[in-house]
């Protein structure tokens, strides 16, 4: 006999469970992303160099906007690539 | 008063005379209006990308004062006819900006931290997930190896069958106090 306590073990409830997203710059009070570092901005930026959208990133619209000046300004100073294959 | 800060890539080419007073001249075209916060210098580092064929660019980053700029434009102006500039980028900074330097300046934000922080988030939660794999995996090895499946699934009918006993346990007394709910 099956019952209820015996089935909720029989799968992992923790498999196929999405983890919330959550904006890094709220959660950990980051107000201003510097564009004179690479590392970091590369976080969020695909192996083309592409920004990657908010809903990979989680980031809120504020800090995406944020982090979309300073990816772009350091493509500018030449710390990030404009286009480019295998980036990571 | 307002805070700004120019970075500029100078020509690796030149000798390292040449490269100093390059990066000396806009300083002193700065401090004749303004006041110098800060002088980076970040040094030679890996261009992204070519610039003018070279690959590698020596980098200043200046963080200044100046009411309202006015020694913006003539110095943009300066370095957008300076040949051994490769590149420059002028960015006016708010307040979180200016903190944000001034820690840096005092080792509260080096790279180094900042990579320790977001290691660690990422870090944890794969730690977390190889703690869970790997209790479950180690145990049914020791018991033997007639599970050799994979740890998630090895972890269910590990814990289901302690459960099992518990529930006919508890189905029992029910049914011997004579009130059978459901079944």
């Amino acid at each position: 006999m099956a019952t209820r306590e015996v089935i909720k073990f029989l799968s992992n409830p923790n498999i196929g469970g999405q983890r919330a997203k959550y904006c890094r710059f709220r959660k950990f009070g980051i107000k201003h992303i510097d564009y004179k570092d690479p590392d970091f901005l590369e976080q969020f930026v695909n192996d083309q160099g592409k920004l990657l959208p908010r809903r990979i990133t989680g980031n809120s619209l504020k800090y995406q906007r944020r982090v979309a000046t300073a990816v772009k300004r350091a493509r500018h100073l030449a710390l990030l690539p404009y286009v480019t294959d295998l980036l990571k | 008063m307002r805070n700004y800060e120019v970075t500029f890539i100078v020509d690796p080419t030149l000798s390292n005379d040449e490269i100093k007073s390059a990066a000396k001249k806009y300083v002193d075209m700065i401090k004749k209006d303004g006041k110098i916060i800060h002088i980076d210098e970040m040094g030679s580092r890996q261009l992204a990308y070519p610039i003018k064929r070279r690959n590698t660019g020596i980098y200043y980053s200046v963080e200044f004062e100046v009411d309202n700029g006015v020694i913006i434009d003539p110095m943009e102006l300066a370095m957008r006819r300076d040949e051994a500039l490769l590149r420059f980028l002028t960015v006016k900074l708010d307040k979180y900006g200016v903190k944000y330097n001034e820690d840096k300046r005092a080792g509260k934000i080096g790279k180094v931290v900042k990579k320790k922080k977001k290691v660690e988030e990422d870090n944890s939660h794969q730690r977390r997930k190889k703690k869970k794999k790997k209790k479950p995996a180690q145990p049914p090895q020791q018991q033997g190896q007639k599970q050799q499946a994979a740890p998630a699934k090895a972890a269910s009918p590990k814990e289901a069958p302690a459960k099992k006993e518990e529930a006919p346990k508890k189905d029992a007394p029910a049914n011997d106090a004579g009130t059978p709910p459901t079944s």
